[in-house]
């Protein structure tokens, strides 16, 4: 069964001047963990609004649990459960009382829930009375989760949860996500994080309001299209601009510790790639082969 | 219901949690009741006077002793000259001129009449208006007594003379913290009433956790009702507040009826709490929210007829003062606390702002979106 179904939404801003998503349509099954990977402004909070009926779209349809965003509206406020980008709980309130607040205000108590929030809720409860405002970032992420998860929602909408969060917290975060997804509940998850990528289910690919591609991480890195070469030297930046002025470079970026490279025409361009190298004195040079990532993949889109 | 009791449990921990609001809530009442009323004082005393004497008779001294010792003025300086009294008003140390002429007392003698002038310093108008007819009456007064002092030996027949006694009805020695301090506790009501009930649903907009509430089955009414009910107690509380102040330190007991007051203001509230939330509607963030509330009363104090008489103001602004539930309220208390009014007397004004209440509230339910 299909938990989220959106298709062909289109919503601009500022009177149509300011497009946000143009004919997007994607479909999320139930007790799956699928991602929305794109960068700032890409439309991924607008689409969150949309099917968490906080907006309307311009056109097109959208269905939560089999629920239409439009008409029933009061329905799905009953079944999801939201977690917008923003630190959004009682800052004044503390961390029990904001729990305690948000299974009231939808009919439950945090008893009758508590085994789906108790993993992460047992890390925060030495803090349980201090006030949400008062608790570090990725305390926060996970006293929101649990707020957003405490009255049993079916579809959870999680947008940019990790974002601003410590390594160790993101990763901590990822798991729980992985355990609710055993639960049956349908997660729409959106990150700006590549590496975060591999760990949905399928994911989607934003950029301008454009879905680029929708599929699993490994399909989607399959796709990539040309081999990937990662190239390394002493001089990094004079590297980089080298490689760019190749004649027979299709796209060279920086990434991390070495420059993601591709090239026109994989077989014929990489001999004369080590040459050319050579020529130029580079020290220490280093090219290999390697296995594209979710990144990749996303710049050889744009 | 029991959506409503949890929404109010968590607005009252946070209103009691918030020091700032506390504050307002309980110490601003305080200091503006007592500061207020002490300094929005109507009476003008120590009105600077400067005395040009160019006949220097026994009369015109009789007259200055008189002035000064009416207790009003404080004689700055003896002139000798127009051009030295001018200096003393231009140099702001004099607000009054009171110029003697020369051959004052012959011609009061001879002619039964004489004349002097009075130069008044209208930057300051209120105390230009009141200086100038204080000073107008005890001039008045000298000449009664100078004509008391001929009747003793009456020469031709003496002019019927028209004394004015009156008597002050309601606020027997004109006390004006009177109606001062209920005009000022209007305001009060009103600050927390609109200011603190747009200022906190604006704040739930700022921070983003109406978004949350927004995705959660609360009902449009429950969450207004959550964040009114609060208010309105609030503002009952600082109602009574403010009359055990006017009691304890001005000794102000309402004529009328206390439960009258707490009525009206019940309603009132309802009134005003509308305009806090059609206030919150249209600004997203608190600043935004300030401003409005800011220039709101502003136009409602200064057309509300705390400071200045509605009646002595033109057909157009008193037309916009009948849209000014402030103004409604403030004659309300001035009715009930001077004059001890009763309910049927204050009909007119309750029928008012019940109207107020429900277009304000109508208008505020209409115009509240959970989603755009």
């Amino acid at each position: 069964m299909e938990s989220i179904v959106a298709s062909h939404l289109y919503k601009s801003f500022d009177k149509g001047r300011i497009p946000a998503l143009l004919d997007v349509s994607l479909s999320v099954e139930q007790g799956e963990l699928f991602g929305l990977i794109g960068p700032d402004g890409a439309g991924k909070t607008t689409l969150f609004r949309i099917l968490a009926t906080l907006l309307l779209a311009d056109q097109g349809e959208a269905k939560v649990d089999g629920l239409d965003v439009k008409q029933a509206y009061k329905a799905i406020r009953h079944r999801v459960g939201y977690m917008p980008g923003r630190f959004s709980l009682y800052q004044d309130l503390s961390v029990e009382e904001n729990l305690d607040f948000f299974a009231k205000v939808f009919g439950t108590t945090i008893q009758e829930n508590y085994y789906l929030v108790k993993d992460i809720y047992q890390q925060l409860e030495p803090f349980k009375t201090r006030k949400a405002g008062k608790l570090s970032g990725g305390m926060k992420q996970k006293l929101a989760l649990c707020c957003a998860l405490i009255h049993k929602p079916s579809v959870l909408f999680l947008d940019e949860p990790t974002t601003g969060v410590d390594p160790v917290s993101r990763k901590e975060f990822w798991e729980m996500l992985q355990k609710l997804k055993q639960e049956g509940i349908s997660i729409l998850v959106s990150t700006p994080y590549m590496d975060e990528a591999s760990l949905c289910d399928r994911v989607a690919l934003m950029q301008k309001g454009k879905i680029l591609d929708i599929d699993t991480p490994s399909h989607i890195i399959d796709k990539f299209p040309k081999k990937l070469w990662a190239v390394s030297a002493t001089n990094m930046y004079q590297l980089l601009m080298d490689l760019r002025a190749f004649s027979a470079t299709a796209a060279c970026y920086s990434f991390g510790e070495s420059h993601h490279l591709t090239l026109k025409n994989d077989a014929s361009d990489a001999a004369s790639l080590q040459q050319y190298l050579t020529e130029k004195k580079h020290k220490d040079l280093k090219i290999n082969t390697i296995k594209p990532t979710i990144e990749d993949c996303f710049m050889a889109m744009l | 219901m029991k959506t409503l009791s949890f929404l109010l449990e968590k607005e009252f921990r946070q209103i009691f949690r918030n020091p700032s609001i506390l504050r307002i809530i309980f110490v601003m009442p305080m200091i503006q009741l007592i500061v207020l009323p002490l300094a929005a004082d109507y009476e003008v005393k120590n009105v600077n006077l400067t005395v040009l004497d160019h006949d220097h008779s026994t009369y015109s001294a009789r007259l200055v002793q008189k002035v000064v010792g009416s207790g009003f003025f404080k004689l700055q300086h003896i002139a000798t000259s127009y051009a030295e009294a001018m200096t003393s008003m231009e140099d702001n140390s004099a607000d009054i001129i009171l110029e003697i002429p020369a051959h004052f007392e012959r011609n009061l003698i001879k002619e039964d009449e004489a004349k002097v002038l009075l130069a008044v310093n209208a930057v300051n108008g209120m105390k230009a208006n009141l200086g100038g007819s204080y000073l107008n009456s005890i001039v008045r007064d000298f000449n009664q007594d100078i004509r008391l002092d001929w009747l003793v030996m009456p020469r031709q027949n003496p002019m019927p003379l028209l004394e004015i006694l009156p008597s002050y009805w309601y606020n027997p020695h004109m006390n004006y913290k009177l109606f001062m301090v209920p005009g000022i506790l209007v305001i009060l009501v009103t600050m927390v009433g609109s200011f603190l009930s747009a200022l906190n649903i604006v704040k739930e907009k700022e921070v983003g956790t109406i978004e949350q509430i927004n995705v959660t089955p609360i009902k449009k009414y429950h969450f207004i009702l959550g964040k009114l009910i609060p208010f309105w107690v609030l503002g009952l509380l600082v109602t009574a507040i403010g009359l055990l102040i006017s009691r304890v330190v001005f000794g102000i007991v309402p004529v009328g009826s206390l439960v009258l007051i707490f009525f009206f203001a019940a309603i009132y509230l309802l009134a005003v709490l509308g305009i806090g939330l059609l206030v919150s509607n249209f600004s997203d963030t608190q600043q935004q929210a300030m401003f409005i509330s800011f220039f709101l009363i502003m136009v409602f104090v200064l057309m509300g007829g705390l400071y200045t008489s509605i009646d002595g103001m033109p057909a157009w602004a008193k037309l916009i003062t009948k849209f000014n539930p402030v103004a409604y309220f403030i004659e309300v208390m001035r009715l009930v606390v001077i004059k001890g009014a009763g309910l049927k007397e204050i009909l007119p004004h309750l029928r008012a702002i019940c109207l107020f209440a429900v277009v304000f509230n109508g208008l505020a339910i209409w115009t509240y979106k959970k989603r755009q």
